[in-house]
């Protein structure tokens, strides 16, 4: 899958609340959470993403809170994927469990500006800059959480276990 | 070579012998949590596996205590949808406002988290439980939603640093400035995935309290887990509470560790974080003239007996500043109770303070006492973000009950003894 878009880059420790602020944690609606993401870092965000934006950070986006209301808000404002250096636990597991592409690489968070476009190969990990010309290749996913992508998430891989296995109330 | 207490419990879980860091293993459960903001996407995602059933309608705790009493119609919603599940699948442990408290303080007062469990919740303080001996961990709704019908998750055995106190603390001294320290130390990412071990004689000397303190602030530097290897203060705390079995850990002595960092206790004074980052870190003879507007005193991390019994002790015959709103929030019901039958309801109000029901509330800005644009607080939370606790341009400053209490006073951060000096 190729990702293409613009950068809106950020600095270290991006918490959730300010990805989405808990004063708007009253709804699980994705389309409303979209339009508060980014609000108390980046107020004009919501105006200026554009479906297939990319978000650049560096280290540790996403820490604080467990709220998964923070990658669905940035995956329901159009954005195509997050490329940080690191990512906190928590985050970096919910991103994968709703499919929000995330890419774990130094390289090319150092090498990429904001306002720059750029090209990701989600199914590779090539991560191309194509306002400087420059790649850059993403750490690979252990195998297991690999698989998990494969099959469409987390909750396809419960259904086939479910299936598979029953549950406790049909083993009784 | 030797496991960590994290390792054995996990390798337990897993049916194995013993895991290595790094291992991605599935561990089976023995309870799974959500609050009233991560519950709603948790049960949707839920629906969509086409389980019949949850895995054990014991083992699933379900605790409304974010934005209750409902704050708005949207939140009043949010809960029914937990009732209602809770309702149709039989889940046990559902609560009711007037019996609901915060999770991380409600869960292992009544028993339903044990030493040698493994935990996840969709919150992530859930790392609290660590405290007893437990292996505890946050997530998002939808790994929730997956151990729910499944009853265990994946996780990626964890590495641990661990962490050595040695010496007295001061007196006004507590947990809260030890994992303030910690963290100012080691950064918000100084221990990200990896298991916080709180080991030494300081540690042994500690209170539940405040070793329910201390886990709870682990993933504020990014940890997976925090733990302390249970001891004679632990099973006073459990044994009174606990319904079924239990088995308790320790680490090997040749266990593998990352790190081990040795923190010196005794010269330690009270710690305040500065916004907007826990590992903002500063003694409190460093901080300065800074005024306040609000003062809290709660919360997951904070807001047990003790910690009220700290603060009644300050603002014992004193006046809450003219400038300043103190709220305390009792963690669960039966705090309350018992806050009140020791009087401390009496001091706080004569003092000039308001007493709330338990939520997590003002912690993360929703209701009960939120900041305007350019107010400050300092709170006994967990979290001093951008606009934590409220308007964007708002400062949240992070301390203990005694900071917070005598900072009421002076309508500034300081400690007891600067009312003293007074």
């Amino acid at each position: 899958m190729i990702l293409k878009g613009k950068v809106h880059k950020y600095g270290c420790d991006v918490d959730t609340d300010v990805i989405i602020p808990a004063r708007y944690l009253n709804t699980s609606d994705p389309a409303e959470l979209a339009a508060h993401c980014m609000e108390d870092i980046d107020g004009e965000f919501v105006k200026n993403v554009k479906a297939g934006d990319i978000i650049v950070a560096d280290d540790n986006f996403g820490c604080g809170s467990s709220r998964e209301h923070a990658p669905i808000a940035i995956k329901a404002a159009g954005v195509s994927c997050v490329i940080a250096k690191t990512f906190a636990r928590i985050f970096y597991r919910n991103a994968i469990n709703i499919g929000l592409p995330i890419l774990q690489c130094p390289e090319a968070v150092d090498g990429i500006s904001a306002g720059d476009q750029v090209e990701v190969d989600a199914s590779t990990g090539k991560i191309t800059n194509l306002t400087t010309g420059k790649s850059y290749q993403a750490m690979p996913f252990p195998p297991f959480m690999q698989r998990l992508i494969d099959v469409g998430g987390l909750i396809e891989y419960a259904k086939d276990k479910i299936k598979s296995a029953g549950c406790s109330c049909c083993m009784l | 070579m030797g496991q960590t207490i994290t390792q054995k419990i996990l390798a337990a879980h897993c049916g194995k012998d013993a895991v290595e860091a790094g291992e991605l293993i599935t561990a089976k459960l023995d309870l799974v949590l959500a609050n009233d903001i991560t519950a709603p996407i948790a049960i949707r995602e839920f629906e969509k596996i086409g389980a019949g059933c949850v895995f054990d309608k014991d083992k699933v705790a379900l605790v409304p205590d974010h934005s209750t009493p409902a704050k708005d119609i949207k939140s009043a919603e949010q809960v029914k949808i937990m009732r209602d599940f809770a309702r149709k699948y039989g889940i046990t442990n559902f609560f009711e406002i007037g019996r609901v408290g915060i999770e991380h303080t409600l869960l292992p007062d009544m028993g339903l988290v044990l030493p040698g469990d493994a935990v996840i919740g969709a919150d992530s303080h859930t790392c609290t439980y660590g405290a007893i001996g437990a292996f505890s961990t946050g997530v998002g709704s939808t790994d929730l939603a997956a151990a729910m019908a499944l009853g265990e998750t994946w996780l990626r055995v964890p590495e641990t640093i661990k962490f050595v106190y040695y010496g007295k603390l001061n007196k006004w001294v507590g947990g809260k400035d030890l994992i303030l320290y910690t963290i100012g130390k080691i950064g918000v990412d100084g221990a990200l995935y990896c298991s916080m071990e709180f080991t030494g004689e300081t540690i042994e000397g500690l209170p539940m309290a405040d070793r329910f303190t201390m886990c709870n602030m682990a993933i504020e530097a990014g940890g997976k887990n925090g733990i302390i290897p249970p001891d004679e203060t632990t099973l006073a705390y459990v044994k009174q509470r606990a319904k079924r079995e239990f088995k308790t850990y320790k680490s090997d002595a040749d266990a593998l560790y990352k790190e081990v960092i040795e923190i010196d206790c005794s010269k330690l004074e009270p710690q305040i974080a500065f916004p907007h980052l826990p590992e903002n870190t500063k003694p409190l003879s460093e901080v300065g003239n800074v005024k306040i507007d609000q003062s809290v005193i709660g919360s997951c991390t904070n807001g047990r007996i003790e910690d009220l019994r700290v603060a009644a002790e300050i603002l014992k015959g004193r006046q809450v500043h003219r400038d300043v709103r103190l709220i305390i929030f009792p963690g669960t019901q039966e705090i309350y109770k018992q806050a009140m039958h020791e009087g401390l309801f009496d001091i706080f109000v004569d003092s000039g303070a308001a007493v709330s029901t338990p939520t997590c509330g003002p912690c993360l800005g929703g209701h009960m006492g939120c900041l305007a644009e350019g107010e400050r607080a300092i709170a006994t939370t967990n979290r001093n973000f951008v606009g934590r606790m409220g308007h964007p341009k708002s400062e949240v400053y992070l301390s203990g009950p005694a900071v917070a209490a005598a900072s009421a006073v002076l309508g500034c951060i300081g400690g007891p003894d600067q009312l003293e000096k007074r």
